[in-house]
């Protein structure tokens, strides 16, 4: 087994990446996503690893080069948080539509305003219809696996799609903590060099991202979504190779302590383990609680969802956004849609929990899954901003 | 699990002192986190960071409210900022100043128990410079026997190579000069 090390997961998440064998990177510094880009600039810089990095002038310049290169055939890294995401935002669907492999890290955190630069998923959710696979990572380790998984995925021949790896802003990337990193030997077998649908090369001109208008957009937005829908074999397939060759294992839903659950509670990214703490205490008194983690955002996971909550008769989704004048988070509303055709369902409640950096200890947890638990059903599908101030 | 919190002031170094310790403690087979308090920070101005320390994994991520040990860079921040507030009744509190630890203890009152130790005389004779925050990590090792000094060799050679003797030097002064309340 590998060595573990402490390290800032920011830092973990640039070295991962520089076990990748990328051609180039752009990266533009925003917190709390800058030491990735920092780091990675130094690794290429002290020659750590033979790659371009390009320094740009924005956030949408920067997706715009990782486009560009990944036209050429390159492999391509960029990063970024709120704000600028925010501003890649138009150009997100662009990387999808020309079905390029792109590997972005995303330090989640609040979009503004007011201004703030702490965590929470408000900068990932409207990017959710970009087209691009989406997964939220729990702690550092994950952080650095699927940071090296995303490149195998989105450069497999059968789904050539972007990949977003959504890393808690601060609460993830300004933690140091225990961290292994595998073998390089063992990541250039698992990662072999990328094999291009086809490339934009001055002596063999060819046209990516062209103009289509009624007659082919229609085709072409299937096309996408059949693409990213398909991916999810692609996903799990790759995940079992990370268990075979690496020996942790990550499915796109996890379970802990669901057994026989009545209640079950919901994350997604860093709260998970925490919220693990709170399920402990819980059934130490004798309450049949579970939780139930969601790794992976899009390709939404239906039939896994539908599975793991098929016995529950009651389910607590939490959000860290807000889909305002909508049915709560958005989270909630895939949660219900995916309920909606079956016969049996549960009563199912919405916390609207850590919005700007607002920390959710144990305790929170302890007394949002009580309060759920103690329900006699007059609350059941509705939301609630945790401990709001009115 | 041992939670510490640290108080200094923007650039005393006081989210060194939680990545060397979180590193060091990794390092020798713990786990560990490290966390400064999230948010700007401005030199000067009074700042926390965050410790944990265990012998098997960290499942938490949220802060820390109260800790066991609490570590204080800058005594100047006493009266400016609640340097107990959450520190357990039977906790542990840590004062980098050159009064005698029932001073502060009286000064405070808290019913814990103090450590004092002029690590800014300390850091000046060994490092040359008023920053105390690798001292005090010899201090908080004293009080709390998280780990031995040179369980802090490989991480403070690495951060510092060329002034790392010196700054283990200072860690280990720190830990002999340390004076203890009753």
């Amino acid at each position: 087994m590998a060595k573990r090390v402490g390290m800032e997961v920011a830092i973990a998440v640039a070295e991962a990446v520089g076990q990748c064998n990328i051609d180039m990177a752009a990266v533009y510094p925003i917190t709390p996503q800058s030491h990735i880009g920092e780091h990675l600039s130094d690794l290429v810089a002290d020659g750590r690893i033979d790659a371009e990095f390009i320094t740009v002038e924005s956030e949408h310049s920067a997706i715009s080069a990782v486009i560009g290169a990944s036209g050429t055939g390159a492999r391509v890294y960029t990063a970024t948080s709120s704000q600028g995401l925010m501003l890649m935002h138009e150009i997100l669907p662009i990387a999808s539509a020309m079905r390029l492999p792109i590997v972005m890290g995303i330090a989640n955190r609040a979009v503004s305003g007011p201004l703030n630069i702490l965590n929470d998923h408000s900068d990932t959710m409207p990017q959710r219809d970009s087209g691009w696979i989406s997964i939220f990572v729990e702690n550092g380790q994950e952080a650095i696996d699927m940071t090296i998984q995303s490149f195998k995925i989105a450069e497999h021949k059968d789904v050539n799609l972007p990949i977003c790896v959504n890393i808690d802003g601060f609460q993830l990337t300004h933690m140091v903590e225990s961290v292994e990193f595998p073998d390089q030997e063992m990541v250039n077998k698992f990662l072999p060099p990328r094999e291009p649908f086809a490339t934009l090369h001055p002596s063999k001109p060819l046209t990516m991202g062209a103009f289509a208008m009624a007659d082919y957009f229609t085709e072409i937005m299937k096309a996408k979504n059949e693409a990213l829908k398909n991916s999810k074999k692609v996903i799990l397939a790759v995940w079992e190779e990370w268990a075979r060759m690496f020996g942790r294992t990550y499915k796109p839903v996890e379970a802990y302590k669901t057994d026989g659950a009545e209640t079950l509670v919901l994350t997604m990214g860093s709260m998970g383990e925490t919220a693990e703490m709170a399920i402990d205490e819980l059934r130490a008194e004798g309450l049949s609680v579970g939780l139930v983690k969601l790794r992976l955002w899009r390709p939404f996971p239906f039939a896994e969802i539908r599975d793991v909550l098929k016995n529950a008769k009651k389910v607590l989704v939490t959000d860290r956004a807000v889909s305002f004048g909508g049915p709560g988070g958005p989270v909630f509303s895939e949660i219900k849609s995916a309920l909606y055709n079956e016969r049996v369902r549960p009563a199912i409640y919405n916390y609207i929990i850590g919005l700007g950096g607002r920390d959710v200890p144990v305790t929170d947890f302890v007394s949002m899954i009580k309060k759920v638990v103690q329900d006699a059903g007059e609350n059941a599908d509705t939301y609630e901003f945790l401990g709001v101030r009115e | 699990m041992i939670e510490v919190r640290w108080h200094g002031r923007g650039g005393q170094g006081a989210v060194t002192s939680v990545e060397l310790l979180a590193s060091a403690a990794i390092g020798v087979g713990k786990y560990a986190q490290g966390f400064p308090s999230f948010g700007p920070e401005r030199r000067g101005a009074p700042v926390a960071a965050f410790s944990r320390i265990d012998d098997k994994k960290i499942k938490v991520r949220s802060g820390i409210y109260k800790p066991d040990v609490v570590v204080v860079l800058d005594s100047s921040l006493i009266g400016l900022v609640n340097v107990t507030e959450g520190l357990k009744d039977q906790g542990i509190l840590i004062v980098n100043t050159a009064k005698s630890p029932e001073d502060i203890k009286k000064e405070l009152k808290y019913s814990g128990v103090v450590a004092t130790v002029d690590a800014t005389r300390i850091a000046r004779t060994e490092l040359g410079v008023p920053i105390a925050n690798t001292t005090m990590i010899g201090a908080l090792l004293r009080m709390t026997n998280a780990m031995k000094i040179d369980d802090m060799r490989e991480t403070v050679t690495h951060r510092f190579s060329r002034i790392a003797e010196k700054n283990l030097n200072a860690m280990r002064r720190a830990y002999e000069e340390v004076k203890i309340s009753n």
